[in-house]
């Protein structure tokens, strides 16, 4: 009796397509979220560009910027979208209306990657150009990467969001969740001079694999076996977080 | 006839037997049995925190149970064929304060599986039915309270269902707006539907055609608003309500 029985139908791309059209029609009625999210990597890597100031240097770190403020803001952007409709009740009022868990979340994913790729575009077209960074091949696995390290991070704060009860704690899970990971990802200090614990817990964090793909793609000519091992981890990590944003999305609540 | 007995019929919109659910070790449900009859509006009355949210959101299937059978439209609840067949309003409005009327309508009526001009004489008949025309392209967000809980009404209505289930949907409204949402709820009642509302307003408890009392997560009483008084002896439904939430009040003298 306390069974969940199945739904109707595992998915559908229609429901997934209403959920994405819905969650950019909410964007677009918030035009400073949308140009805070398109605008300030942009706006960071021209900081990053003064900063750093020795063209050298600025070509080495800011592909690795490049692959990690994505990845942040959509993190943020996608804790804080999940729990308000947790807490608002319209998510349990979709999960008490004919609509597959996967169809919300990737509903969800198609809107949060159309905007991962608006972002991306204007953070490279801008580095490439103005701030005059080079890249020894194409810039396009640099901006496939960069769109998929922004889905990732979208993948892991809908996860997170589960462990949120409050807008409050999900915006905290910023600095408890990310910062550590930047810290970790070999952009302060290379992986290979941490210690064996720090390598350790470097290995298992999911942006320390978009770091490392990053730095990759700034040495090498054309796409390597290697990038592509960092890529299948990238989205390994996308899909688990997936899969676990969806098993916490409960239709039934004890 | 106005009111079923228990387990009398397989053509009940709501059966339940020996319903039990335990939150945290707390009983919020303790042993409710029920059967209602379709094509009424049945009030579901009692104090604040008896359990008549938790009991709705077991019919909506969004509780889990802890002991119990509980059938919807003769099915399981939770049951998926019910998702579509079900209109669930909660206390919060639950749409999406950042879209337009129109845009909540469209999305959540394509999750119903409307399309196209079904969808759009869906959105149109329910927009008529609340008297909500002209604020198609108004941000939710900028609605007063009394239009704010006509668009959760709204979309609880928008896929035609054959049993509403309103927790106080009248909550804080005036008493124009109640006067109007309570004859919205008779005409869908005269259309074939089957309604569970919430309340503690009493003077609503008499517009309905049977009422369920609840307490400390157990049924007082089921009967008809006039039955209730006669049961009771109390002079009006407010006086029978405080006689029915009063602890020392034996519950047998109004059961069967």
């Amino acid at each position: 009796m306390n069974r969940e029985l199945p739904a109707p139908r595992g998915f559908s791309p229609v429901l997934a397509g209403a959920t994405a059209r819905r969650v950019l029609t909410q964007l677009r009625h918030d035009p400073r979220t949308i140009v805070m999210m398109a605008a300030v990597p942009t706006v960071m890597m021209i900081l990053l560009r003064y900063v750093v100031s020795d063209p050298l240097l600025l070509n080495r770190v800011a592909p690795e910027y490049i692959g990690v403020f994505p990845f942040v803001i959509m993190f943020v952007v996608a804790a804080i979208t999940t729990q308000r409709e947790r807490a608002r009740g319209t998510l349990e009022r979709l999960m008490a209306m004919p609509l597959g868990k996967l169809d919300l979340l990737a509903g969800y994913g198609i809107a949060f990657a159309l905007m991962a790729c608006v972002q991306v575009t204007l953070v490279l077209v801008v580095s490439l150009t103005w701030l005059g960074v080079t890249l020894p091949g194409s810039a396009v696995p640099m901006a496939v990467v960069a769109v998929l390290d922004a889905i990732l991070g979208m993948a892991c704060g809908l996860f997170a969001s589960a462990f949120a009860r409050t807008e409050f704690q999900a915006v905290q899970f910023l600095p408890a969740f990310v910062l550590p990971q930047a810290l970790l990802s070999g952009l302060v200090v290379p992986r290979d001079h941490m210690t064996a614990v720090l390598r350790w817990l470097s290995d298992v964090l999911p942006l320390s694999y978009a770091v490392d793909a990053m730095q990759r793609i700034t040495t090498a000519t054309s796409w390597t076996s290697a990038i592509s091992a960092d890529v299948v981890i990238i989205l390994a990590f996308t899909v688990a977080g997936l899969v676990g944003g969806a098993l916490t999305l409960r239709r039934r609540t004890s | 006839m106005s009111i079923t007995q228990p387990g009398d019929g397989a053509e009940a919109v709501i059966s339940a037997r020996r319903l039990v659910v335990r939150r945290g070790g707390h009983l919020v449900l303790d042993d409710l049995t029920c059967s209602l009859a379709p094509g009424q509006v049945t009030g579901l009355l009692g104090p604040s925190g008896c359990g008549k949210t938790t009991l709705m959101r077991v019919l909506v299937g969004v509780q889990a149970i802890t002991e119990g059978k509980v059938t919807v439209l003769g099915l399981p609840v939770g049951h998926p064929r019910l998702r579509a067949r079900l209109g669930y309003a909660t206390q919060e409005p639950a749409v999406y304060a950042d879209l337009t009327l129109g845009e909540n309508l469209r999305y959540f009526g394509t999750v119903l599986g409307l399309r196209g001009r079904r969808l759009a004489e869906a959105i149109a008949e329910t927009i008529a039915r609340l008297d909500l025309g002209g604020l198609d392209k108004r941000l939710v967000g900028t609605f007063s309270g009394g239009q704010l809980a006509r668009v959760g009404l709204a979309v609880a209505l928008l896929g035609r269902p054959d049993l509403l289930i309103l927790d106080e949907p009248t909550v804080g409204l005036d008493p124009v707006l109640r006067r109007d949402l309570w004859s919205v709820f008779h005409g869908l009642a005269a259309d074939g539907a089957s309604l569970l509302v919430s309340s503690h307003v009493m003077d609503e408890a008499a517009r309905c055609d049977n009422l369920l009392f609840m307490r400390e997560g157990r049924f007082l009483a089921e009967a008809s608003p006039a039955e209730v008084l006669e049961r009771t002896g109390a002079p009006d439904l407010e006086s029978a309500f405080l006689a029915l939430a009063d602890p020392g009040f034996a519950p047998r003298a109004v059961q069967r």
